[in-house]
Order: structure tokens, then sequence, then C-alpha cells
């Protein structure tokens, strides 16, 4: 904050995502075209933290106007300079159009994708410059901690958590509050505060992008938890493939030491608290909280037995408290607004929002976050903008491979914890890897058993063992081996790990074949008894050539121009064909064909 | 970190620093930032604008607008004051910017002499 004040503020994306589709070249390109044209004293660059709206990064949003602009490139800058801050013009071919409507939307707020989402968590994310503690400051921060640490009684904060009916965000729902007290009730002269961030769901990067974006949330919910417990140091569990969500949690720290909102007597309290880093080497087994506290010792990640639970024998032997990123992430607002205002969202047994990472064949791939009891299909379309290429939905996966797949028959789902589990998936963290209709459900299965399988530990049997013979079966199955009882196999093995296996990496690693087979059963069929694979993925499977149908074929020639290895042929107007041989079964020209007359033999 | 009162403090401040961030209901000034507006100093007077708010320390949403046509009077300021017709001034030069905001901005009396058009909300 070199002056005190600026005529225009530009905040541009800084998160991991934005970052690849180039917002540092676009970053760059600005700086020196507000050089070039001395306006650096009058305009800001702010770097936040990620907007969500991935899909359409890199992204902008000028203010005063709140004019928000999308997929910016560096040759962008000179044009967006000179018009939109010199000339407070509007570039309309920058903005962004609704696919539904065609419309170009100048503000970020009408935007159906932000306008549909109730943001309390993600409330700072995209609108601060998280290296900036005092921006999270202006935006109210370490209120809530402040009024806490002056005002209230370890119990009472605890009392308010529980009435909000916060529960865990990682996963398994279990009530924030109650956990919390657990850890209190403890007598002991050494408590730990945890906070998991190993975030390792193909698809999530939920806690990624608050670490990133508004780091000062989760210290200030961390030094909450400490109060409530007596807890006087806490850890963050970060994944060291995070590098920036590290860096900008490290630096929140370090602002957060300097200002002595960490550190000893915080607000004159007595309360004393540090933090620090521990950053983990990407097992994904880590996540698991014993697992992860034999990390931080600097033992092999490996669960152990509970009890003892880590409240009573946590990190070191000592009571110590696990909570997810974005757990922690609610509670300064619970405790600035109250837990009534929490609890007004939501539905009864799942209170609050919940952040949901939308990946997939989805139009906006990005961060929502909505508020629970939303349906599935409220996601999908009205935030997501749909399926791609205008394809039709066949099924989500929800909680990652924890959970399970849900299909048309549940679009309208209200997402929360209790339905979830009813229908068969679970919230876990919050990935939603959404599947068009040309995705093979077996194949799905097999990947997110393939994930599961390598990175079981191998403490235990069923697990280790379990999980392997369940992938060398859906291996078979997809390379057009199966064979009569491999169903059944794959049943009897998935029961007897779910309810055999040391943790919940094992207990819940057969959920995504049970699901699978729950609502697929028929596409299971087909590959083990008709030796066809109905979405044509499985290669073993499908011919290996393309065939076209001479009567549906009106020559127009598309397909020759596209294929890759010019082994089509035939005059224009008259059916063509493909030469069997030389055939690559790339599917180009499938793909292309107007009329739909080309096939896999 | 020792009291509240000393981060409602450092709130204050830093909620200056981002004041233009909030795009809600505020007083508007408005510089013509046409080629004309350039041509004619609008740079100056936006400048001057920007200083003078510091100094007084309002909240203002401050952004420019294209030519609108009457180049012959640039550089324009227009005000708009919430709830209020948008008033544009004329010829302005860097030392009337401090009688309009004292005036209109602050007190809310429109420098009657400096007029150039009214529009209605």
């Amino acid at each position: 904050m070199e002056q005190s004040i600026y005529r225009s503020h530009i905040l541009v994306c800084g998160g991991t995502g934005c970052v690849s589709s180039g917002c540092k070249e676009v970053q760059e390109a600005l700086k020196d075209e507000l050089k070039e044209k001395d306006l650096r004293d009058e305009v800001k660059i702010v770097e936040t933290g990620c907007h969500g709206f991935c899909e359409k990064g890199p992204i902008m949003v000028m203010y005063p106007e709140g004019v928000f602009y999308c997929e910016v490139t560096p040759e962008d800058m000179e044009e967006l300079v000179e018009e939109h801050i010199l000339k407070g013009r509007t570039v309309e071919r920058l903005l962004f159009t609704e696919p539904t409507s065609d419309d170009t939307i100048p503000s970020y707020t009408d935007i159906d994708f932000y306008s549909k989402q109730q943001r309390v968590v993600l409330s700072n994310c995209g609108k601060i410059d998280p290296e900036e503690i005092e921006e999270y400051i202006a935006k109210d921060g370490y209120e809530a901690v402040g009024r806490v640490l002056t005002n209230m009684e370890p119990q009472e904060v605890i009392d308010e958590v529980k009435d909000a009916g916060l529960r865990g965000r990682g996963g398994g729902g279990f009530p924030t509050g109650l956990k919390w007290q657990f850890a209190a009730d403890e007598d002991s002269d050494k408590k730990y505060v945890i906070c998991n961030a190993d975030e390792g769901d193909p698809g999530a990067f939920m806690d990624r992008s608050l670490l990133e974006g508004d780091p000062h949330r989760i210290i200030e919910g961390m030094i909450i938890a400490g109060y409530a417990m007596g807890a006087d140091e806490g850890y963050v569990y970060v994944r060291a493939e995070y590098p920036l969500a590290i860096d900008r949690l490290q630096k929140a720290i370090d602002q957060a030491e300097e200002y002595g909102l960490l550190g000893e007597n915080l607000f004159d309290s007595g309360f004393d608290f540090k933090l620090q880093i521990k950053k983990g080497a990407g097992a994904f087994v880590c996540g698991e909280e014993t697992a992860l506290m034999a990390s931080i010792e600097g033992k092999r990640g490996m669960p152990r037995p509970r009890p003892p639970f880590p409240a009573q024998k946590g990190l070191f032997g000592k009571p110590s408290n696990i909570n997810n990123v974005e757990s922690f992430a609610n509670v300064p607002y619970i405790m600035r607004e109250g837990a009534d205002a929490y609890n007004s969202i939501g539905t009864e047994g799942s209170k609050g929002t919940k952040v949901f990472a939308l990946t997939g064949n989805i139009n906006n791939t990005g961060l929502a976050e909505v508020p629970m009891g939303i349906t599935i299909e409220e996601i999908i379309y009205d935030i997501g903008g749909g399926i791609t290429e205008g394809k039709d939905f066949k099924a989500v996966q929800i909680g990652g491979p924890s959970g399970g797949c849900l299909t048309q028959e549940h679009l309208d789902l209200p997402i929360d914890y209790d339905s979830l589990i009813e229908a068969g998936a679970m919230m876990g963290s919050g990935g939603l890897v959404v599947m068009d209709e040309d995705t093979c459900m077996v194949d799905v299965a097999r990947f997110f058993l393939d994930f599961t399988q390598s990175e079981s530990c191998g403490k235990c049997t069923p697990c280790r063992e379990g999980t392997k013979r369940m992938l060398e079966i859906l291996e078979k199955i997809t390379s057009g081996e199966g064979e009569e009882g491999d169903i059944a196999q794959l049943e009897r093995l998935a029961e007897n790990i779910k309810s055999t296996s040391l943790c919940g990496l094992g207990q819940t690693a057969p959920n995504p074949v049970l699901s699978t087979l729950e609502y697929f059963r028929d596409e299971y069929e087909a590959h083990i008894y008709e030796d066809n694979c109905p979405a044509g993925v499985c290669e073993e499977l499908t011919g290996d050539y393309y065939v076209i149908d001479e009567d549906t074929c009106i020559g127009c020639t598309a397909c020759v121009d596209v294929c890759p290895v010019d082994v089509i042929s035939g005059e224009q107007g008259e059916a063509h064909v493909i030469d069997e041989e030389g055939c690559i079964t790339c599917g180009a020209c499938a793909e292309t064909c107007p009329v739909d007359a080309i096939s896999q033999a | 970190m020792k009291s509240l009162d000393e981060l409602k403090e450092l709130r204050d401040k830093a909620q200056k620093d981002i004041q233009n961030r909030d795009t809600g209901d505020k007083v508007e000034i408005i510089v013509g930032m046409g080629t004309c507006g350039i041509a004619a100093g609008a740079r100056e007077i936006l400048q001057e604008v920007m200083k003078e708010i510091d100094k007084r320390d309002l909240d203002v949403r401050v952004s420019q607008t294209g030519c609108i046509g009457m180049c012959e009077k640039e550089p324009l300021v227009d005000v708009k004051m919430p709830g209020h017709d948008r008033v544009t001034y004329g010829e302005v030069t860097t030392d009337d910017v401090s009688k309009i905001i004292s005036n209109h901005v602050v007190n809310g009396n429109v420098v009657d002499d400096l007029v150039v058009a009214r529009l209605e909300e």
C-alpha cells in the first residue's frame, strides 16, 4: 500500500487454475501497459485468490465499476487500459457471455454462475489480496477471534459451534462442536489443533483454493478452536504439491505474528497460540487423521486403530483435534454472525453451505459454494452451465474415490449429508466429477479403484490385498476377459473390505464399484457377456477400425479432411469407404460426420 | 494486537484502502476521458479529484466516461448523488475541483456557475 488512495483497483485472479491459464503473463503485460501510460499511481493491481470460475480464466475484475472480464490475454491489455482505464469504456468483447442466453454480462454479480451461489466461506476469495492481512481485516477479519478472546468463555464458544450445527466438511460430517468438546474435556498440560489440508481426491480443489484465496480465515478459525479446547499450538498439514497454498499460508502466518494475532497473550487475554505448517509428501492415506498425525511426528504415514481417539491421545500422545480446512473457515463467520444466522442456512440435519469443485464434462468448471439442500440438478445445470458439447448427463461421482455415483434419477436429490448416504454416495470433501453419455462406468470404477489401490498404505490385509484383487477383476472386465462370477466376486470382496479395513480409505474404497454396480449393472453385464462396451471406451471391446454406412453417407468429404492417416476414399457426393487395414480408430471421422454415418466395426 | 479497539482502528484504515471495491449506492464523480477530454486536461482533473477525495477522506466512486459530444466544454466532470439529478460541470479547471467537491459532494449545493447540463435521474 504505497499510496493511500487509487481511483481504480484491478483484481487479477492468481489462483492455481488461472496461473495455468496464463494470469501471470497477463499481469506483467498489464503492469507494463500501466507504466507506459503513466497510470501506476492511479491504478492498483491486486492479485487475488481463486474466483471460482476457473473455466473462464484468466479472470479480471475492474473496480469501482465491478466489471468482470474473462479469458483475457496479455495482448488484450493495451486495449483494456486504453479503453477501460483511460476512456472509461467497457471492452465488450472481453465480457462474459452467458451460454444459455448469449447475453454479454458486464457485472460480476449478474452472471448465473455467481448469482446462484451463496458465498459464506468463499466470501473473500477473489475479492481481497490474500497476501495482505489488512485486506482481510478490512473485511471484518479477526473480529471474531477478538470478540471470543475478550468476551467469551471457552465453553460458550463450543456451545455456539454446537448450536450452529456445523458438521465436518472433510467428508465424515461429524458434528464439529462435539469434536471440540471431546478435546476440551481432556485434562492435559498440552493440546494440539490440527488443520487437515491433505486434499487428495481426484478432482477436488476446494481446500487449496481457500488456502490460496483467504488464508487468514483458516488461521482465525484455528485460533478460536485452540481457545475453545485449551490448545496453544496448531499445525496445518498441507500437501507439498500445493506450493502456492503453502506460500500464501506462510505469508499469512508471518503477518499475523507481526500484528500479534498469533503468539503470546493475544488480545491481552493471557491466551497464547502458535501455528506452523507441516508439508505432506502427498500420500492419500495421510488425510486419515491418525496417519496424518503419525506423519507430523515424522513417522511413516499409516493409520492406527481407534480408540484411543485423537481427542484422548493424539499428536505426540497429547489430546488433539483435527478439522478440515473448510470446517475451520466456517468458524469465524459463526462466531461473528452468531449460531442462529448460520443455522438458518441449509437443511434440518445439514447446516450452512458447502463448497464443491465442479470438474469433468461440465461447462463451468470451477468452485461453487451453495447452501446445503440445493439439488444436484441446480448445481450441474444452473451453476455449472450443463454438460459440455450439449451431450446428455450420465452420472456424477460425488465424494471422490470414497464416494459413489449418482444418476439421472438423483438429479432432484437435495445435497446434504444424510440424503447422500441414503443414495449410496457421500458428501466427501466436495469433489463433483460430472460424466456425460460417452463415459464407461466400469472404466470409471476401475479408475477410482486404481487410485485407492495404489494409495493403500498396506498396513491391513483387507485393503492391501482386497483392493488389488478387485482391481484385477475390473481390469479383466474392461479388457474383455470378464467371465461368469466376476460380479458376484466383486460384491463379496467389496463387502469384506468395507467391513474389515482398518481406516476410512479401505472402508470406502469399494464404494465406486458398489454404486456403479447398483446403477449401471447392465454395463458390467454387457462387458462380460456380450463383449461390448456400450460407451465405446474400452478398447479391447470395440472394433479396431471404423466403417461408413453407405446408405447414410452423403459424400460431403468432411471425414476425408480430418482423417490423420488418409485412409478414407470416395468421390464427392458418393458414399465413402474406410480402408480397415490403415484405420487407427482415432474416431475423428465419426466425430465430424454430420449425418452420423460412421461407427466402430 | 491487544484490544478490539486496536483492531477496529486498523480496520477503519484498511477499509478506506479497499472502499472503491464496494459497488453499492454512493456518490459518483465521472470525468470525461474521451480524446477531447484528455486533450483538454482531463487527466490532471482526475488526479486532482483523487487528491481532494483522499484529503477529505470521502467514500466516492470515481469513474470515467468517453466523449459525450460536448467537446467544446471539456474537461467535463459529472457529479451524481444517489437520488439526485446527474449534474455536468464544464470547462473545469484544477482549481474548480475543490470547490465542486466541497460545495456539491460534501454539502449538497450545486455550483451553479459551472453547470453546463443536468440529467434527470
